[in-house]
C-alpha cells in the first residue's frame, strides 16, 4: 500500500540525529513491547508480512506521530483482534475479561535460543529457471496495491540492471495474505539520475531487492 | 497550526502518552500472561539476548577477522550467512546475510525505507535514528547529505552505493581497514570498528583512537 511507511524519497525537515551511546531500549514498556512482540507470533500463527501490514497500514498521521514501538503495539494489538486472542474490551481495560482462546504453541523461556537461532528463512526451492540473468536491464513495474508490497515507489517504473540473483523466496505481497507464492529474487541496482532525474547525484547508485513480477524486461 | 504550537502540543503529548504506553503494556502483557500465551520469563531472556549478547561487538569482530584473514573475507564477501555461522553468528533477520565491501573508489550505504530492515545477529537491534523518517527519506536520495549529518565527508572521487533492504536479505558493510593497526591482533582490530561503519554512516576508529 502506498502509506506513510513508504519514505525512500520523501522530503523531510531536519537532519539525521544520532544518539551518542545510545541504549538499546529507552523505557522499560519498550523492552516488554519488543519481547511480547517477538513471543506471541508462536501463538498467534502470523508471519513478518502480516505484521508488517499491521504495521504499516494505518492512516499516516498515525504511524507519522507514534514512536518506532508505539508502531509494534498498534500492529501487534490489530493482529490479536483480528484473531479473537484478545477482545477490545481487555484491550480497552487492561484487564482479562473473556477465557482464552486454545492455541497450538507458545514460546518457553527454553525454547528462546533455538527460535532465534533458526530465524525464519524466507528462501525456498526453485521450481523453474529465473526469468532475468545477472546485467540484464529491467524495468519495475507500475503498480499501486492497495494490500502489502515491498517494491517501493520511489523506484516503480524505473529502468535498472540485474545486479544479484537470491535464488527464490517467499512474496510478501501474498504471503501478507497467508500465501507464500514464492519467486525469484534479485537485486536491481538504479542510477541516481534515474530516480530523481538532472538533481540527481551522479555518483550514486542504489537497489532494492525485486521479486520477480515487480519486473517486465527494459 | 504554527510550528512552536505544533511542538508544544508534540511535547505534552508524548509525556503523557510515554506513561500512558508504560501502563498499557504493563496491562497487556498481565492479560497474554493470565491467558497463558506468554511466558514472562521467556520475554526476559529475549530482552536480555538484545540487551547484552546479540549487538555490534558481533559484526566487529567478523570484520576484524576478514581484516585479519585473507580467506575468511573472501568466504565472507561469497556467502556471508555461511562465514559468519563460522563465529557462532546466525538466525532472526540474519537469514540471508550479504556483505558488501568498501574500497577507496566506493562507499556502501544500507537503509530500509519501508521499515526497519537491520541484521540483527551482526549488529543486534536498529538504533533509533536508523528507524527514523529523516534517515528512511533522504539515505536513497542524498546520502552524501546523511553522511555530512554524520559528521564526515567522503574523499572526492569516491562513488556511494546504497542498499535498500525490501527483501529478507541483510546488508552488512565491510569498512576498509585503517593504516596504523598492523600486526594488531583480532581483539584489538574489532575494537576500531564502529557500529556506524558497519551500515555505512561511519568509519572505523583510527588505531590512536583505541590505543
Amino acid at each position: 500500500m502506498d502509506g506513510a511507511h513508504d519514505m525512500g524519497g520523501v522530503a523531510w525537515s531536519g537532519p539525521v540525529r544520532p544518539e551518542p551511546n545510545e541504549p538499546v531500549f529507552h523505557a522499560e514498556w519498550e523492552r516488554r513491547a519488543f519481547a511480547i512482540t517477538l513471543a506471541m507470533a508462536m501463538p498467534g500463527g502470523w508471519n513478518i508480512d502480516m505484521s508488517r501490514f499491521a504495521r504499516e497500514n494505518r492512516p499516516p498521521e498515525d504511524y507519522l506521530s507514534k514512536s518506532y514501538y508505539q508502531i509494534w503495539l498498534a500492529g501487534l494489538e490489530r493482529l490479536m483482534l483480528e484473531r479473537g486472542l484478545v477482545a477490545a474490551d481487555e484491550i480497552e481495560t487492561g484487564k482479562p475479561l473473556h477465557p482464552a482462546k486454545p492455541v497450538a504453541r507458545t514460546l518457553s523461556r527454553d525454547a528462546v535460543a533455538a527460535m532465534l537461532h533458526r530465524g525464519g528463512p524466507t528462501e525456498r526451492e526453485a521450481k523453474g529457471p529465473a526469468r532475468f540473468a545477472i546485467g540484464d536491464r529491467v524495468r519495475t513495474r507500475m503498480i499501486h496495491p492497495p494490500t502489502h508490497t515491498r517494491l517501493p515507489r520511489y523506484v516503480r517504473g524505473h529502468i535498472g540492471t540485474v545486479e544479484m540473483l537470491h535464488g527464490v523466496h517467499v512474496f510478501p505481497d501474498s504471503n501478507s495474505l497467508g500465501q507464500e507464492n514464492p519467486q525469484w529474487l534479485y537485486t536491481v541496482t538504479f542510477d541516481g539520475r534515474e530516480l530523481w532525474g538532472p538533481d540527481g547525484d551522479a555518483s550514486v547508485k542504489t537497489s532494492v531487492d525485486a521479486w520477480e513480477s515487480y519486473l517486465e524486461p527494459a | 497550526m504554527t510550528s512552536h504550537d505544533h511542538d508544544h502540543h508534540h511535547h505534552d503529548h508524548d509525556h503523557s502518552e510515554l506513561s500512558e504506553t508504560q501502563l498499557r503494556v504493563r496491562a497487556l502483557e498481565t492479560i497474554l500472561t493470565e491467558k497463558g500465551y506468554v511466558d514472562p520469563a521467556a520475554l526476559d531472556l529475549l530482552i536480555e539476548t538484545y540487551e547484552t549478547k546479540v549487538g555490534p561487538r558481533n559484526g566487529a569482530r567478523v570484520v576484524a577477522r576478514a581484516w585479519s584473514d585473507p580467506a575468511f573475507r573472501a568466504r565472507l564477501l561469497k556467502d556471508a550467512t555461511q562465514a559468519i555461522a563460522e563465529l557462532g553468528y546466525a538466525g532472526r533477520q540474519g537469514e540471508h546475510l550479504v556483505a558488501v565491501e568498501n574500497t577507496p573508489r566506493l562507499h556502501n550505504m544500507v537503509v530500509c525505507t519501508l521499515c526497519s530492515c537491520y541484521p540483527w545477529p551482526v549488529l543486534g537491534l536498529p538504533p533509533v535514528w536508523y528507524k527514523s523518517a529523516p534517515y528512511r527519506s533522504k539515505a536513497v536520495k542524498d546520502p552524501r547529505g546523511v553522511l555530512a549529518d554524520f559528521g564526515f565527508e567522503l574523499p572526492a572521487g569516491t562513488d556511494i552505493r546504497v542498499w535498500d533492504s525490501t527483501a529478507e536479505i541483510r546488508y552488512l558493510v565491510l569498512p576498509m581497514r585503517p593504516a596504523g593497526a598492523e600486526g594488531w591482533s583480532e581483539e584489538r582490530l574489532a575494537d576500531l570498528v564502529t557500529r556506524d561503519s558497519m551500515i555505512g554512516t561511519g568509519l572505523p576508529k583510527q588505531p590512536h583512537e583505541v590505543a
